[in-house]
């Protein structure tokens, strides 16, 4: 029963894996960017409610109001004003700029909130949970959270295929010289991209809070496990991120069952074994 | 002669130190097709790449409607309503056919084509509207092409190697649609590598050498023996 | 008569002859420092030496190879556990264990080649990164090693090195000069080499390399067993000055990767002289900023962000671009015969 229960919150915690990853898989699929600064990009939204809580008194579920268009908005500036400039041919520019990106956002958490761990309390929620059968108890808080995965992914999903600005996302991936010949502007385009990315950040970071305790130097971790959840479930495809991250979260829940020290161990380790077998992911869409 | 609606004053090109284009003078009246050849390399779609805003230069080198627009990015020029059908038509894969064509007509400029005029004109398409391009045959994609480039409503074509590499069945279908593509009032620059077919549909002919204008002449004036020095050097 | 008859192909430069001339008697001052250094200034020398070599390492992965690690921890914390582990457990002297770091750098960068290979480009980067965590998770569930509190290393094995304390710290400097000197050679011989070639070809437009028959998997596979190899001895020496080691320190993205990176950028990355005078900057930057704390490092994110904008191939990308300075002979020219 133990493990049966270790799975099931296995498959809750992928849905904030899947909410770690989605933003991710998005714009490497529109512009082929990887952002090393993703996972501090988490951190810092976590933060962000972690100050709007204490400042408007709200409870944290609440300051996703505020911090969900706060992320998004830095998310357009800062590909229109610096990530824009690096993108090209060369592989080497993106990376090494949002990894100093990375370590700015870092250390500027740790100059404006110190090293100490912090934690966002939602209230009664957190431990309320539901009975299911067979003696396993579903937490209301995990739930929450894994619908709302399953909602942004499908909201996502629903953008990218049956909205104008999907279109643009996936005409621009295509073919950026074109896209401009169509009156879109990639500036603008990459800027979007990278504000609904982040919005998505904003919405993981809150959750994160809420979840687990976090301090400034958590985000590489957060941007390896949605970086495994991509891998795994495929590239290009978000329904094949949110099984990915569903995978992540069994398989770690699965290691932390066996040794305790072995939780975060056994995800990277089922991410290397589908490398092996199947180098493209599970559900592949799009060349890497 | 009326006021030109598109001219490029001088236009210099550069890819990077290499020149492509030297002191290239074109203009196009309102109404007026213009046919571009010359050899491989010659410089046609690198002119087309500056008209269009894909390569940008000193803001005065093209000018539209009296406006400098040497400068502009394409996404602007396009917007202004000049439309081109890029060589080797270059649908977007990861789209349908008609959504291909509806983003042809996101720039926002309105006019007698809609999707449903494309759709009268190519009928196949609108069979075929929901497929992804990469599953039709050249001939239609470049039907989608041209009706992509259609649906931003132009006042200004750019046809770029309009029929290289589809079958001549095709090529006499897409050029018997041409009168009712290029309505009265729209204008166009048709590059081609046919000159028989380049010269019957133009008004005008210009012929590129080098990066340089080695002809310019009415189309009807054209002889064949004037057309072969200017493209050759000889 | 032809052109061909009275011009020769060189690399040689009056500037690299002169470079390589200071670049003796450079060396030499520091082989004697042990006689005219304090004990500070030599430590500081050590690290600037290890940070040499890890950052010529690097930039001989993304600057040449197009291989963009941000997981090179995984083979320095690798060869300090390597080393603490033969020592210990067997007895291998610690001078000793250095080169045999090298060996199992290489022994493990094999398989781990096979499975990241598959990667490409900023995901592969990504992958590295994974490779290293999950090193640091195993060497923290190791408790013959001090698991996740680390170990130092016994007094006796300390004193195997030399019985003395200046002695002991001699050797490790010798060693740490020693190393940079010998990364850099293997750097500078293996770019002069066939596959030095290759590795060009195939940073400038792997297509056409392919088409030129470069087996570019199998060029970079040798590019990053090599560099693994170094790394894990670099990795076993650091830790042999620094007598102890944990998982956190051993595996540090910061202290590795990070600032590795960001030496090589500042200094110019796809040069030799880059990580070199990237050291030394960063070196600078660090002794006149260490007061700081945090704000430092914030400094250094911005100022290499800013050089990837405004100047991507670093400071001796610039000077070498303005002059056509190369310290290193490389590039071959045609030159009249003599």
């Amino acid at each position: 029963m133990e493990w049966v229960n270790s799975i099931v919150q296995g498959v809750l915690l992928g849905g904030l894996y899947a909410l770690f990853a989605a933003g991710l898989s998005l714009i490497f699929g529109v512009m082929r960017l990887v952002n090393i600064a993703h996972g501090d990009l988490i951190v810092l939204a976590a933060y962000l409610g972690l100050t709007t809580t204490i400042a408007l008194g709200v409870h944290p579920l609440a300051s996703l109001m505020i911090v969900v268009p706060a992320m998004a908005a830095i998310g357009y500036v800062l590909q229109r004003g610096v990530l824009n400039r690096t993108l090209g041919d060369d592989i080497l520019p993106p990376l090494l700029v949002t990894f100093g990106l990375s370590v700015i956002i870092q250390n500027g958490l740790l100059e404006v909130y110190t090293a100490d761990s912090q934690k966002m309390n939602a209230g009664a929620i957190e431990t309320a949970s539901l009975e299911v059968a067979g003696g396993i108890s579903l937490g209301v808080l995990p739930l929450i959270m894994f619908a709302t995965a399953v909602a942004v992914i499908a909201g996502l999903q629903l953008v990218f295929y049956r909205t104008a600005l999907g279109r643009a996302f996936r005409a621009t991936s295509d073919n950026q010289d074109i896209a401009q010949l169509m009156g879109l502007n990639k500036a603008h385009v990459f800027g979007l991209a990278m504000a609904l990315s982040l919005a998505v950040v904003g919405i993981a970071g809150v959750f994160l809070g809420i979840r687990t305790s976090f301090d400034p130097a958590i985000g590489p971790g957060r941007l390896i496990f949605g970086f495994e959840a991509v891998i795994i479930g495929g590239l290009g495809n978000l329904w094949g991120t949110l099984a990915g991250g569903i995978i992540l979260g069994v398989s770690q829940n699965i290691g932390a069952q066996i040794h305790p020290g072995w939780q975060t161990l056994a995800g990277h380790l089922a991410f290397l074994f589908v490398l092996a077998v199947r180098p493209r992911g599970l559900f592949p869409r799009i060349e890497g | 002669m009326p006021e030109a609606l598109l001219e490029t004053r001088a236009l210099d090109a550069f890819y990077g130190d290499f020149q492509a284009l030297f002191d290239v003078s074109v203009t196009v009246a309102p109404g007026e097709v213009l046919a571009i050849i010359g050899a491989n390399g010659a410089g046609k779609t690198t002119l087309m790449r500056c008209v269009a805003g894909l390569l940008t230069n000193a803001a005065d080198m093209v000018a539209f409607k009296g406006r400098p627009i040497g400068s502009m990015r394409a996404d602007q020029v396009a917007q202004l309503g000049i439309a081109m059908v890029p060589e080797g038509r270059q649908l977007f894969p990861s789209l349908s056919v008609e959504e291909n064509l509806v983003i042809g007509g996101q720039v926002g400029r309105s006019g007698p084509w809609t999707l449903r005029a494309v759709y009268a004109l190519f009928p196949v398409l609108e069979e075929r509207r929901d497929m992804p391009p990469t599953t039709l045959s050249g001939g239609q994609q470049q039907m989608v092409a041209i009706g992509r480039a259609l649906m931003a409503n132009p006042e200004m074509l750019l046809f770029d190697e309009i029929s290289l590499g589809l079958a001549p069945i095709v090529i006499k279908t897409i050029y018997d649609a041409l009168p009712e593509i290029i309505r009265e009032g729209t204008s166009a620059i048709i590059v081609e590598q046919d000159i028989t077919k380049a010269i019957a549909v133009s008004d005008r002919v210009y012929c590129l050498q080098e990066g340089r204008i080695a002809l310019e002449s009415a189309s009807a004036d054209a002889s064949r023996d004037a057309i072969a020095r200017a493209y050759f050097g000889t | 008569m032809s052109a061909a008859d009275n011009h020769i192909v060189a690399r040689a430069s009056p500037a690299s002859r002169i470079a390589a001339f200071i670049g003796v008697l450079l060396l030499i001052g520091l082989i004697a420092a042990p006689w005219w250094a304090g004990r500070a200034d030599m430590r500081l020398i050590s690290e600037i030496c290890l940070y040499v070599a890890l950052a010529s390492l690097w930039n001989l992965l993304a600057g040449y190879a197009g291989l963009v690690s941000v997981g090179q921890q995984a083979f320095v914390g690798l060869g300090g556990y390597f080393l603490f582990a033969a020592t210990i457990f067997f007895g291998v002297p610690p001078l000793a264990a250095i080169p045999l770091a090298a060996a199992a750098g290489a022994a493990l960068a094999v398989p781990i080649a096979v499975l990241i290979f598959r990667l490409r480009g900023a995901y592969f980067a990504i992958g590295t990164w994974v490779v290293a965590e999950v090193f640091r998770l195993v060497f923290a569930q190791v408790s013959a090693l001090g698991g996740g509190s680390g170990t130092s290393l016994p007094a006796g094995i300390v004193k195997g090195i030399a019985a003395s304390r200046s002695l002991r710290e001699a050797y490790t400097y010798w060693m740490a000069l020693g190393l940079a000197v010998l990364v850099v050679a293997v750097v500078y011989m293996l770019l002069r080499s066939r596959r030095g070639l290759a590795l060009t070809a195939i940073r400038d437009n792997e297509l056409a390399a392919t088409s030129l028959g470069i087996d570019i998997w199998r060029t970079k596979f040798f590019v990053y067993v090599i560099s693994a190899a170094l790394t894990a001895s670099v990795g076993a020496l650091i830790f042999l000055q620094k007598l102890r080691i944990s998982p956190d320190a051993a595996f540090s993205v910061n202290d590795w990767t990070a600032f590795v990176i960001f030496i090589v950028v500042i200094g110019g990355i796809g040069t030799i002289e880059g990580p070199i005078i990237g050291t030394i900057l960063f070196f600078l930057l660090r002794e006149t900023l260490a007061d700081l704390g945090t704000t430092y490092l914030l400094v250094l994110g911005f100022v290499a962000i800013a050089v990837m904008l405004r100047a991507p191939k670093g400071l001796w990308g610039y000077v070498k671009d303005k002059t056509g300075l190369e310290l290193f002979a490389l590039t071959r020219r045609v030159v009249p015969k003599a």
